[in-house]
Order: C-alpha cells, then sequence, then structure tokens
C-alpha cells in the first residue's frame, strides 16, 4: 500500500482525533499516528463535566470511545506507531515513525502534552511507588489512606474530589495563598470534610526506602520546612502531582518555532511557520488548555490542511 | 496467562520456581488496559519460558502494597519468588517489558 497520505495527524488525543473527524469527512486520505492507546492525556480523567455536551456519561474515556467511533467511521486510518523524526523541508513532508516512513502533503502535530513533575529529589524514584500523575489509575491504592494532591489549578481540585472518594484524608498543597480555579469546583473542595488546604507551600522533597514514607513541605513565604511522614499504621500515603503540562515538542524543536517555554507557535489558524505543517491542541501557546479547545484547534487545522492542500497541489 | 488473586498469589508467585511476570491492572486503569493485549501476546511468545500472571489489585490491595507496588501499570518479573525487575508507569512500554524479558533470559 502507498505511503502517502493527504494528511498525516500526529497524536491522538481530542485535537488530533477532532482533526481526524474533520479531515476524513473532507475526503482526505488521512492517517493518524499514536504511540499509545488513543485518547491523550483525557483517558486518565474520571469526570470531563466542562466539555459541551458531555453530560450522560462523562467519563474521559467514554468521551474518547465516541470519538473514536466517529472518526473511525469517516474513515480515518490510525496506526499505533510513535513518531521518531519529521523532515519538513520539501513539499511533501516525511514522517518517520516506529515502522515506516509515511510522506503527506500536509501534516497537523498534535502530540499534546505531558504532566510537569515536581522536579524535586525522590520524585523519580518514587513513581508508582507513592507518587503518582493518574488519579484514575492509582487511587484504589490509597483506600483509608492519606494522600497529598499538588496542585492549585482545575485539575488538581477535580483530581482532589475524586481522591477524596478513596481516601481517608486528602491534603491539597497550593503555591499560593488563594485558587484561580472555577469557582463552583473551589466551593466543592471547601465543603468537603476529607478535604483539608495547605497554602503558600511547595514539594521539597520526597522519602521512602521502596515505597513513600515521607515528604517534606516549604512555606514560599516563611522558607519553613515542614516533614509530613506516614502514620505507623499505614506504611505509606499518597502523592498525586497536578501542577500543569509541558508540551511533547521535542521532536519539532529543529524544525517548527516554538515558544520559550516549548510551545508551538501558530496563528489563528493555527498554521506554523512552515507552510502544510498545522499544530492544534495542548502543545501550542494558547491560554486555556482543554478538551473543547483541542478539539476546535484540530477542527480548524483539518480545515487549513485541506484549504493549502488545495492549492500548493493542484 | 493465570489470574491471581489474595489466595494464590503465594503460591503461584513466591513460592514458585522459576520465572513469574506479574501484570499488576485495574479495570479503572486505562494505560493497563491499554498494554494487556501486548502482554497476552508476549505470553504466547514466552510460553514454557516464564510464567505470565495478572492481579487486579482492587481485589487485592494490601497484597499489592506488601509487593511495594502503589502504581499502575506495574509489571514485575519475579524469579524463585524474588522480585528480580520491575517497569512501572511510562517506562511499562512493549518494548522494555520486552528487554526486561529478554535480560532475565540471559
Ligand atoms: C488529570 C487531567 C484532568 C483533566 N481534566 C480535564 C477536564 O475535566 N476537562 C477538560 O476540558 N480538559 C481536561 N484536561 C485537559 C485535557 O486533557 C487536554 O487539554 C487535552 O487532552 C489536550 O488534547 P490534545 O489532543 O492536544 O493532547 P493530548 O491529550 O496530550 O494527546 C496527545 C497524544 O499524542 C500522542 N503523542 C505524543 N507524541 C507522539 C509521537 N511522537 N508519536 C505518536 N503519538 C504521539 C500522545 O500519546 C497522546 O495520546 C485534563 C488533563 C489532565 C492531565
Amino acid at each position: 500500500m502507498s505511503n502517502i497520505y493527504d494528511v498525516v495527524i500526529i497524536g491522538a488525543g481530542p485535537a488530533g482525533l477532532a482533526a481526524g473527524i474533520y479531515a476524513a469527512r473532507a475526503k482526505l486520505s488521512t492517517l493518524i499516528l499514536e504511540k499509545d492507546s488513543p485518547g491523550g492525556q483525557i483517558v486518565i480523567t474520571e469526570e470531563v463535566a466542562n466539555y459541551p455536551g458531555s453530560v450522560e456519561n462523562a467519563t474521559g474515556p467514554s468521551l474518547v470511545a465516541r470519538m473514536l467511533e466517529q472518526c473511525r467511521e469517516f474513515g480515518a486510518e490510525q496506526k499505533k506507531e510513535a513518531v521518531i523524526s519529521v523532515d519538513f523541508s520539501g513539499k511533501l513532508k516525511k514522517i518517520t515513525s516506529s515502522a515506516a516512513t509515511y510522506e503527506a502533503k500536509a501534516v497537523i502535530v498534535a502530540a499534546g502534552a505531558i504532566p510537569r513533575k515536581i522536579c524535586c529529589p525522590g520524585e523519580n524514584d518514587l513513581v508508582g511507588k507513592g507518587v503518582s500523575y493518574c488519579a484514575t489509575c492509582d487511587a484504589d491504592f490509597f483506600t483509608d489512606l492519606e494522600v497529598f494532591c499538588i496542585g492549585g489549578g482545575d485539575t488538581a481540585l477535580e483530581e482532589a474530589l475524586y481522591l477524596s472518594k478513596f481516601a481517608r484524608k486528602v491534603s491539597i498543597v497550593h503555591r499560593r495563598n488563594e485558587f484561580r480555579a472555577a469557582k463552583s469546583i473551589v466551593d466543592k473542595v471547601l465543603k468537603n470534610p476529607k478535604i483539608s488546604i495547605i497554602y503558600d507551600s511547595v514539594v521539597e522533597e520526597l522519602k521512602g526506602d521502596g515505597i513513600l514514607e515521607s515528604l517534606s513541605l516549604r512555606n514560599v513565604k516563611t522558607n519553613e520546612l515542614t516533614e509530613y511522614k506516614a502514620a505507623e499504621c499505614d506504611g505509606t500515603f499518597g502523592c498525586f502531582v497536578f501542577i500543569g503540562s509541558l508540551p511533547h515538542s521535542e521532536l519539532f524543536k529543529d524544525s517548527l518555532k516554538l515558544s520559550d517555554d516549548g510551545y508551538i507557535c501558530t496563528d489563528e489558524d493555527m498554521k506554523t511557520n512552515i507552510p502544510g505543517v498545522f499544530a492544534a491542541g495542548d502543545i501550542r501557546v494558547k491560554s486555556l488548555r482543554q478538551v473543547v479547545t483541542a478539539a476546535a484547534d484540530g477542527a480548524i487545522a483539518a480545515v487549513q490542511a485541506d484549504k493549502y492542500i488545495e492549492t500548493a497541489f493542484n | 496467562m493465570i489470574v491471581l488473586d489474595k489466595d494464590n498469589f503465594e503460591t503461584e508467585v513466591l513460592k514458585a520456581d522459576g520465572l513469574v511476570l506479574v501484570d499488576y491492572w485495574s479495570e479503572s486503569c486505562v494505560p493497563c488496559k491499554a498494554l494487556l493485549p501486548d502482554i497476552e501476546e508476549m505470553a504466547k511468545t514466552y510460553k514454557g519460558k516464564i510464567k505470565f500472571c495478572k492481579l487486579d489489585v482492587t481485589t487485592a490491595r494490601r497484597l499489592a502494597i506488601s509487593q511495594k507496588v502503589l502504581g499502575l501499570p506495574t509489571i514485575t518479573l519475579y524469579k524463585s519468588g524474588e522480585k528480580l525487575s520491575e517497569l512501572s508507569k511510562d517506562d511499562a512500554s512493549k518494548d522494555s517489558i520486552h528487554n526486561m524479558i529478554k535480560s532475565a533470559l540471559g
């Protein structure tokens, strides 16, 4: 089979899937490459209450399953392959995956983001040993135990509410003294008897012999250090981290224009600095990183890719 | 694959001779479910060399914690009941699990 497509989409999160739906509906031959299971970051969250129309069965996985089905129905091809390099220098763009090299008239980069780490001593050694970035994966381990939830944004607070269904006690560690999250979520958190909040604090160190046993917090105003140790009877506790994300843009740093913090720069039509290469979703510079904006980006990118192909190749 | 639980873990894993691979997973862990088909395929590839097992941690939370497993997915290789090597979270990819197995088989 030919390895030339009209559009190759890198990443099958909400942005990539929306782009796939629009591109395939426009009768462009479309290939979506995804290194893991489709769905992106949203598959690890229990409730997606703010995506328009996601009312019934509004879990991340069910939302993604519906997007996937829609994408397949319109005929976008999907492969489970990781993109390992790209060459955007020619008129036909080359995308090399772990399995093959593909050529495309247009490329939509929708590789998303990964959770930002605290970057403190002990963190890396204790991932999967008490330190987690995925509440739906790991909350159950902490049934009737204590957990710390690091971060003060919408995601941290939503996940703290989810964790409170399992844990005996949830302590939110927030580096400021007030929340910027949506007021309705903050209210729910403040009313939850299991949740307490530690303001003005950041995690300084995580310790444990094989499993997480101690966490040190530093008060950013007084510089005072406080160490929390696991209760004797528990032996451990959880530390869930939701402090934002980092763009998956390593692969593109030599070809595309990135912001100082590594996000891809685009105009409002999702065009990057290279004609025929578009970026959509969490990977690009924008003010709101959510499913609804990722999907919108994907749609715009696909429509623009269609227009570009029409002018550049006909 | 052998389905483990609280009652058979000791005999199937800790008291077993040779190499045993345990896939710690749960129903709500989407990355675990994405990985499972790969593990099932490996179970066929390495049949007779390694015993492949899976443990749904929601049925055996304490047991998993006693094995110092507190995050999913975790893939652990045991040799004669002792932990030999382990891959967790993002490190637990198909390729790295193959490599872990290959180096254990020597
Ligand atoms: C815990 C949590 C809770 C959240 N809750 C909400 C919520 O309630 N509501 C909401 O609107 N938003 C929520 N978000 C944010 C939302 O998940 C993101 O904004 C959205 O997923 C972004 O979509 P995306 O398609 O741009 O990127 P992603 O979802 O990050 O998807 C990118 C995909 O690209 C793949 N990829 C990356 N590199 C490669 C490569 N080299 N080759 C192949 N594939 C690659 C990745 O594996 C991934 O599947 C939450 C995020 C988190 C982490």
